[in-house]
Formats: structure tokens, sequence, C-alpha cells
């Protein structure tokens, strides 16, 4: 595929994302703050995310799982989880993880399972879409072009 | 028989004239006494009499009268009418007679018949000697009947007198007439042509008769409406024809009454007009009634009127209410993504970019800023007015601010001005209240007087003044106020539990009465009180039960008055009214000039007068002006009794003097940058220019602040800034050997060493021993320093500003108190872009350690984290600050380290590190949290660029 090309599909992929929630601003932020000096950063960062928020869900799972459900020490991970997912951008983790905390709150098991599940799809559905975007970029940099980060405007 | 009755009755017609007047006087006499007064003309004596004795109140010219009945056509018809009446009557009488005759006539036919049947029997009786009997008895019969007939002739000749009949009927329509005339509130009157009364029937009769007939109105009585209704009379009379009217009399003998009249003209047989009949009728309660029912009406249509003029300025109100609604919600709504576009310009200025481009995205940036500027205003106008607006209480140094403010304002001075702050001696080191929003209104008056200030000098004046008068009749408001804001500060800085109700004395006596002893005793500690001028606020303890061990201070409200003059174009006079109404700007001409939204002062206006002050302006055009505010404050004075375990920064600052100086310095000022201003800076490029402008100076300049500033470029050094880089070099070979020294102990000793330069004269040792004290306040020291060194103040005072910024530029030691990697991560990355490098410990524990083994600058602090919050550990780190030991800390598990380093053991625990909260939600309960615990600022998350350069710049200022 010519570079130009993949420029564009990246920039339509990049759009479509933050058109359907997926991601907002806070990304942006997040691929500025990558440069030469450290060209990974954005792939860092969102691994890290995912491994961390791995982690967390399993943890999640777990405690959720117990007899006598401890709320406070749900409340603390999904904290984590929502401070990391709107740190990266991930905002539609970020708004499930919101009403997952109110439901902590009310302490309403059923509603918080049904959360996790739902955050476990947002997940999931988020690390496609950025590894579908990572590769496109990896694709972009390996056939010499750069990434038209100043086109993305909204 | 019947030739008869004509006869009579044609006797009768032509008796008539003779007859009737013969019967009134008689008639009227006897059976209608009650009512009716008879004059004869030149007449009898005895009815006059009668008349006086009965007080009848009805009036008649009989005379007249009689004229009356006879010339003119309604007193003929009348009487044609009563002749009909008889004459129909007279005829049925006569038919009835003629019946009767012709009944008797056929029964006499009859008996003659009978008597022929009898002769004709008799004669066969007298041939046989017959019976005598029925001749007789019809004979008897007969002359019964004639009996009969000669009795009603003479009933009929009786019946059949005319004169009779009709003074019967006359006399039952006059006792009809009497019947309902008894009661009526009527006069009925008749007058001649001259309009002079000839009969008048009253039921209320005020006048006697002789008063009354033969005279006119205006002769009888006097007052408004007489005329009127003669005048009436003789139009009536002239137009002949009849006609009512309203006519209010103002007499002085019924008072004032109102009479409906109707006059009639009557007409000669000939067609004449004779006179008027009038007949009236006393209204003036239904006048009344109804002028009342009219100005009820009027009023009802007024406040109909007034309602919908109400309606229609409620609904007004609700719109623009609601307008102002939508304004608020709009610009929060439109804040959000403009910030964002802002903050990506910002970064996108931090990229390479050409000249070009830089201009534009300048412009953008500042644009940005603007819009962003308007709609905070309009946000916080709509705040105030809503009352949505928490006025927070907080301790603060009103010096401070001023030269924070004036500062601020020097930084971005762009024009050769001169500002200037002037405390006065008696302000208090420390006061209570919102210190943001006494800044913003400092502010925001200052950068209003630096914009229409184009030469001389923009200055502050804080001092202390008596309660003002508005203060005192609004006492009772403002005590609420007071008391509210009390508690507030009592909560917010955990200080007392307790409830003050206050009571602010106003009488000076009364107050040395109670106050006075506490103040001789703090006069000797704080010596820079005014006294006089405040006005104490009696803490009432037995108002509620538990006083405990509370400690005994007083607290007081002290009014204190801020100048901020200026030198500039000033206000014309017909313009003042105007100044504080929002968007208002003195013409459209200035806002072309100069720029703004106009909504700065009534953002002012509203915050002074929310914290119960007042906003005043005075000015002269092309001289200058004044904008006055005059805030209560509260002051909290320890008292002497606690002396000993008081550690709190005011016994400090009497211990130690370097540190009073600073607290009670009361003049501030920054001359304008002779050579900075060519290097006109603005936003990005400022950094480097003033490195630059730091250098000419400096071969001339007092050595402490030179070698601060080469340090500083030595520092930049090392962020490898190619500029900076040249201009180091230019500082090593121009300056003195001792900032080699320096360097080599920089690099050696890291951030403390930084502020050991070798000083020269005098006050070195004492403005050395505060360069350790803080990096930030090296401005004073060296507008102190300009006063020891009078000399030198000529020469350097164009560089001095940018030394000062220089200091302030110095790069904060930052540490990152956060528990989520991720986080960590974004935002050491976003520090790293911003040429700032950080610490990082991941919770409260971690961070009181890394405090106590290092020095840091600004402590950014997540909220939520575990094993020890950012609200927790703020509250050690301060605790730490104002009592030197880690007490607290440990009380709450936290073992103390060995100090690894001598002289950082030594540092005295008195600088304040600037904490700044992140947390996840910006809600102001959170922020009042974070402030109540201690923390200086605070940003949300996820944290941006824009962000952390506005905290940031917000600490180095």
């Amino acid at each position: 595929m010519e570079v130009g090309q993949m420029q564009r599909q990246w920039l339509d992929y990049t759009r479509s994302l933050f058109i359907e929630g997926f991601l907002d601003g806070q990304f942006l932020q997040l691929e500025q703050l990558q440069d030469d000096n450290n060209p990974d950063f954005v792939v860092e960062v969102v691994s890290l995310f995912f491994q961390d928020s791995h982690k967390l869900l399993n943890d999640l799972t777990i405690a959720l799982d117990q007899k006598s459900v401890d709320f406070k020490k749900i409340d603390a991970h999904v904290h984590q989880l929502k401070g990391s997912s709107s740190s990266i951008g991930a905002q539609r983790v970020k708004n499930c993880c919101i009403a997952f905390r109110n439901f902590c709150e009310e302490q309403n098991t059923d509603a918080c399972l049904k959360c996790l599940h739902q955050v476990k799809q947002e997940c999931c559905l988020v690390k496609n879409k950025l590894e579908t975007l990572f590769r496109l970029e990896q694709q972009i940099m390996a056939a010499g072009g750069s990434i038209p980060m100043m086109e993305l405007s909204f | 028989m019947g030739c008869e009755m004509e006869l009579e009755s044609e006797c009768i017609e032509d008796m008539e004239v003779e007859v009737l007047p013969s019967m009134w006087p008689e008639d009227i006499g006897t059976d209608a006494g009650k009512q009716f007064n008879i004059e004869k003309p030149g007449g009898d004596q005895d009815m006059l009499e009668e008349v006086t004795i009965m007080e009848e109140p009805t009036i008649a010219d009989f005379q007249r009268l009689m004229e009356l009945t006879n010339y003119t056509d309604k007193g003929s018809s009348q009487l044609a009418y009563l002749m009909k009446h008889w004459e129909y009557k007279q005829a049925n009488a006569v038919r009835l007679l003629r019946e009767e005759l012709d009944i008797l006539s056929r029964q006499r036919e009859e008996v003659e018949q009978r008597r022929l049947e009898l002769l004709q029997e008799n004669r066969f009786e007298e041939d046989y000697g017959g019976d005598k009997r029925p001749l007789e008895a019809s004979v008897q019969r007969e002359q019964t009947l004639m009996d009969k007939l000669q009795e009603s002739i003479e009933t009929i000749e009786r019946q059949s007198s005319p004169v009779e009949e009709l003074s019967q009927i006359l006399k039952r329509a006059d006792n009809f007439l009497h019947f309902i005339l008894q009661n009526a509130p009527v006069v009925i009157g008749h007058q001649d042509k001259e309009l002079r009364y000839r009969f008048i029937y009253n039921h209320y009769p005020r006048l006697q008769e002789e008063d009354i007939i033969g005279k006119t109105d205006v002769e009888i009585f006097t007052g408004s409406g007489v005329k009127e209704s003669q005048d009436f009379k003789r139009e009536v009379m002239e137009k002949g024809l009849p006609a009512k009217k309203e006519i209010t009399f103002e007499t002085d003998l019924f008072g004032s009454k109102t009479f409906l009249i109707y006059v009639e003209p009557v007409f000669s047989k000939a067609g004449e007009t004779i006179g008027i009949n009038y007949m009236g009728m006393e209204i003036t309660d239904q006048v009344r009634k109804r002028e009342r029912m009219a100005k009820l009406r009027e009023e009802i249509a007024v406040q109909k009127a007034k309602e919908t003029e109400l309606n229609k300025t409620i609904h007004i109100t609700e719109e623009t209410m609601r307008a102002k609604q939508m304004l608020a919600t709009m610009s929060h709504e439109i804040r959000s993504p403009l910030s964002g576009v802002v903050s990506m310009a910002e970064i996108l200025s931090t990229t390479k970019l050409d000249r070009e481009q830089r201009q534009l995205l300048d412009v953008m940036i500042s644009s940005g800023d603007l819009v962003l500027q308007l709609i905070n205003d309009i946000l916080d106008l709509s705040k105030v007015e809503s009352g949505a607006m928490k006025l927070e209480a907080t301790k603060f140094r009103p010096r401070e601010v001023v030269k924070h403010v004036l500062q601020t304002a020097a930084a971005s001075l762009q024009k050769m001005l001169t500002l200037e702050g002037n405390v006065a001696d008696d302000i208090p080191v420390e006061v209570i209240g919102d210190v943001l929003r006494i800044r913003q209104i400092l502010t925001n008056l200052v950068s209003n007087a630096v914009k229409f200030t184009h030469e001389g000098k923009v200055g502050i004046n804080l001092y202390v003044v008596a309660e003002p008068p508005f203060a005192k009749t609004e006492e009772c408001n403002n005590n609420q106020k007071i008391n509210s804001s009390e508690q507030s500060t009592i909560c917010s800085n955990g200080v007392k539990d307790h409830r003050y109700p206050s009571t602010p004395s106003k009488s000076g006596s009364d107050q040395n009465h109670h106050g006075g002893q506490n103040h001789n005793e703090h006069n000797a500690q704080n010596h820079g009180f005014n006294n006089e001028f405040r006005s104490s606020v009696k803490s009432d303890y037995s108002m509620n039960g538990d006083t405990e061990e509370e400690n005994h201070s007083t607290e007081t409200t002290v009014w204190i008055r801020c100048d901020v003059y200026d030198t500039g174009i000033g206000i014309p006079e017909k313009a003042i009214p105007t100044l504080f109404k929002r968007y208002m700007q003195v013409s459209a001409d200035h806002a072309r000039k100069y720029g703004g939204t106009g909504l700065g002062l009534a953002i002012c206006k509203q915050l002074v007068e929310l914290m119960g002050g007042r906003l005043t302006v005075s000015s002269k055009e092309h001289v200058g002006s004044t904008f006055t505010f005059i805030l209560p404050y509260k002051v909290s004075i320890p008292s002497s009794d606690e002396n000993s375990d008081d550690t709190d920064e005011l016994s400090d600052v009497d211990n130690n003097d370097a540190v009073s100086d600073d607290l009670t310095e009361g003049f501030f000022q920054f001359q304008p940058r002779t050579l900075g201003s060519l290097f006109s800076s603005n936003g990005s490029t400022r950094r480097t220019s003033h490195k630059f402008n730091g250098f000419p100076s400096n071969p001339f300049a007092l050595p402490s602040p030179n070698g601060l500033v080469s340090k500083a470029v030595t520092n930049s050094v090392e962020d490898s800034s190619s500029v900076v880089a040249d201009a180091s070099d230019l500082t090593e070979s121009t300056s003195s050997s001792s900032t080699e020294k320096d360097r080599h102990q920089n690099s050696e000793s890291g951030v403390k060493s930084r502020h050991e330069p070798s000083f020269c004269d005098d006050s070195s040792k004492e403005v050395n021993n505060e360069l350790r004290n803080s990096s930030n306040k090296c401005e004073d020291l060296i507008m102190k320093k300009e006063d020891a060194n009078s000399r030198c103040v000529s020469r350097c005072s164009g560089s001095r500003e940018e030394d000062s910024k220089e200091c302030c530029r110095l790069k904060p030691k930052i540490l990152l108190v956060e528990d989520n990697k991720i986080n960590v991560m974004v935002t050491q990355s976003m520090m790293k872009r911003l040429g700032y490098s950080m610490d990082v410990v991941n919770n409260g524990v971690e961070a009181v350690k890394a405090v106590q083994r290092h020095t840091y600058d600004i402590i950014l602090m997540d909220v939520f984290m575990p094993v020890m919050n950012g609200l927790q550990t703020t509250k050690l780190i301060r605790s730490y600050e104002e009592t030197g030991n880690w007490d607290a800390a440990k009380d709450s598990g936290i073992e103390q380290i060995q100090q690894i380093s001598d002289y950082e053991g030594c540092v005295p625990p008195r600088k304040r590190i600037h904490i700044i909260a992140m947390t996840a939600n910006t809600v102001t309960e959170s922020a009042e949290e974070c402030y109540a615990n201690g923390m200086d600022s605070f940003v949300s998350k996820p944290v941006t660029f824009q962000k952390l350069k506005e905290c940031l710049e917000q600490y180095l200022r």
C-alpha cells in the first residue's frame, strides 16, 4: 500500500475511534508526548494500561465472586481503572467505570457484575481497535511515512 | 223622561264652569287637608290660618291653578275626560230607566187586559152576583208599582247630580295621589313664565309657603346649582320640549344634594308656553354610589393595568433569568471544547514552527484566552447572581497578595509604567478572607488600570479604616454574613469547633473595655496592629456549654480600604454611573481601542458586595482614576496565656527579625523595564528573552542577583538551550570568580546550594539566610537590598525585575505522589515535555518519607490513594512545616528516617511546599476539602499540558 493511502486510512480510523467515543482528547495528549526521543510512548503506555487493567479485571472478578463482597475494595479497583482509562483517553471504559462506581456505592452486586462484564467488553474492544491502529502506524512507519497527527482536527 | 235626562245633562255641562272651581277649595280644604295648602288670592283668612298651622308642604296658587285648568290644553282635556265619563254614566242610567219603563208599561198592558177580562167576567158575575176581590188586588198592585216608579224617579233625580259624582272621582284621585306621594322624596311644582313658583309640593319642607310662592329659584336659594337649574328650566321653556337633568346643589339651606329634575313645558290652548311643570327627586345617595362605583371601576382598571404590567415584568424577568441561565450553561459547554482548542494550540506552539506559523498561533492562543476569560467572567457573574458563589475563608497575608498581584502585572507589562504597592503598618500580618476572590478583584482592577494608563504609575494602597457607615446600617445583615463566614472559617480551618455568636460593638469605649486588656498584651507582640480601628467581636463562651480547653483568642473584624490608583486616561464623569454595569465601557471607541469585555468591573463590584464591602471610584479625566474597595476581614489574635506553646507563624515572626521584616514590609515597587521593553516579551519567547535581558547589566549590577542569574542560566544550560548556553559563557567570562565557585557547588549539592552566593555588603547575611528559605522570595530580598544599596538602584533597576523573574524560574523540585502507573507515566512525560523532571512516589507514606529526605518546591498529590490518601499526607506535611517535627507523622505510624545531610537537617521547616491536589472529580466540595486540608490548588484529572502548565505558573508567580 502507498504511504499516503495508509496515512489517510490512519486518519479515518482514528477519527472513527473518536466519533464512536472509544477515545477522547486525552489520547491526543498522549500522541503529543510521543516524539523522537520517545518513539513508542503511546504503545508503551497503552500496553501498560492493558496489563494493568487485565490484572484489575481479574481482581474484580474474584472480588465480586466472594460470598460477602468487599465493595470498598472493588471501589478502589474501579477507581484505579477509571484513573488509568481516563489518562489514556479510553472514554468508553472510563464511562463504564463511572457507572460501576455508582453501583458500588449502592452495593448492588448484580449491577456491579453487569458493569464488570461491560467494562471487560469495552476494554477488549478498545484493545482491538488500538492494536489495529498501532499496526497501521507501524506499517506507515515501516513504509517510511510519518503519523499525520496534526491533521487530526476536531 | 228621556228628554228630561238630556236636559239635565245639558244643564250640568253648562254648570261645570261654575261648579268645578267652587268645588276645589272645599275638597282640598277638608279631605286633603293634610298635604295641601291652598291659597285663595285675596281670600279666605281661615284657609290661610289652617295652612300655617298644619305646615302643609304643598303650596298652590289657586287662582293660577284655575287659570291653568281653563287655559291649558291639559286642563280642558282633563275636564273633557271627566265629562265623558259622566255622560257615559248618565247614558247608562237612562238606558236602565227605559228598560224599567218598558217593563212597567208591559205590566200595565197586561193588567189592563186582565181588567177587560175581569170586566167581562164581572158582567157575568154581576149577572150572577160574582166576586170583586181580584180587582181589588190588581188595583193594589198598581198602586205599589206607581210608588215604585215614583221612588226610582226620585232616586234617579238624586243620583244624577254630576257635581257629586265628579267630586267623588276627584276625591279618589286625590286620595290616591296622597297615598303615593306621602313618603315620596320628590318635589313637584309649577312655575309660570317668569319661573315664579305657583304651586309646589315638597315632602320635606324647609320653607314656608310664602317664602316660595311667587318667587323664582334664584330668589329663594343661593349657592351653586341654583342658577344652573333656573337656566335649565328656561331652556326647556324656550325649546318647548320636556327634558331631564341632574343638578348638584350646594346651598346653605340643605347642603350638598343632587337632584334629578324633570321639566315639562306647559302650553296654553293657543300653543303658547305659559310655564313649566317641574319634578325633582333627590338622588344624592345614588350619585354618591354611582361615583363610588365609577371610582372602583377606575381603580379596578388601574389595578388590572398594573397587574398586566407586572405580569409583563415578571415574564420579562423570568425570560431574562432563563436567558442568563442559558448563557451560563452555554458558557460552560463552550468552555470545555474551547480549552481543548487553546491547549492544543499551546501544544502546537511547542513544536517546530516557522515565524509566520508562530505568529498565527500566537494570535490564535491569545484570542482563545480572551474568549476563555470572557466565558469565565460570565460564569462568575451568573454564579454571584444566582447566589451559588461560595466564599471561602482562609488565612492569608495581605502584603503577599498585593506583592504577587503587582508582580504578576509587572511580568506581563509591556509599557513604561511603575507599579507600586503601599501597605500601611497597621495592616495585620494575617487576615482571614476569601483570598482567591480578593486577588481576583485586585488583579482585575490593576490590569484595568494598566490597560488605561500609558505613562506614570499604577499602585495599590492598603490601610485600615474605621467601620464604614454602610456596614453599620446593614449591621444585622452583616452580622449574619460574618457569622456564617465565621462558621465556615472555623470548619474549614479546623482550628476551633466553637461557634462564636458575634456582636460587633460600635462604641469605642465599649470596645476598649473588653478589648483593652488583650490589646495591651498583644501590643508587645503585634506592634503592627492598629488597635483603634478594630471593632472587636466578643466571643460569647457562655452561650455554648462546652468551653473546655478552648484557646482563648479574640476574633476581631478589621476594615481594610484598598485603593488602586493610576495616572491613566481617567473616566469622564458621565460614564461613571454606568461603569459597574456589565458589558459597559466608557464608549464604543474605548472598547475598540482597548478591548475587553466590560465584565471585569461588574464582577469586581459583585464580589466586593458579596463579601460585605463597597467598591467606589473617583476619577479625573486625563489625570487618573482611583478605585477603592473597603472590605471587612477577620483577624485572629492568639491570646497571651498560651504563649508558651504557640509555635505558629505569628510568634515566629517576632523571634526572627529577618522574617518579621519580610512579613511586615509595606512598600513594593516595580520600575519599568527599560531594556525589557525592547524585547517586548510575549508568551512563548518570554523565557529566553528574559535571560538575555539579565546579562547586559551584569557587570554593573549587585553581586547577589547576578550570582543568582548566572546560576539560573547554568541550570538551564543543562536543558540544552543553545541561546542560553552562549549567554552562560558570557556570564562566566564577565562575572566574578564566586560565580564559578557557586556553579561548582551547584553541581555538587543540588538545589540548596544555589542559594549560597557570596555577598559583599552588610545585609548580605540576612539575605543569605532568607535565600535559603525560599527561592521565590528573592525578589523581596532584592527589593530590600535595594534600600541598603541605594546607589545601585538607578543602575540596576532595569535588570532587577528580570533577575527576580529568573529566581522564580529556577527549576522547582517537584514530587509526584500517584499510585496509578499510567497516570504516573503520562504526567511524568508531560512534565518532561514542559522541561521539568520530577520524583515519583506511589502513596502518602512514601510521600512523607520523600519529604523527610528531600526538599521539594511543588508536590503534585493524588487525593485518592491506597495506604495513605493525599489529604492526610498533606496534613502531615503541613503539620511538619508548622511545628518543625514529624510527631504527627509518627503518630500515624511513619518512622522518621535519619537525616542524610547535615545542612538539610538544619533547614528550618518554615518554607511552605506548594501542594497541588490531583482530583478525579472537580466538584467544589472536593476542592474545598483540598483547601481545608492545606492544599494550595488543585488540578482535575486527567492532567493535560494546559492544566499542568497553569499549576506551575501559579506556583512560579
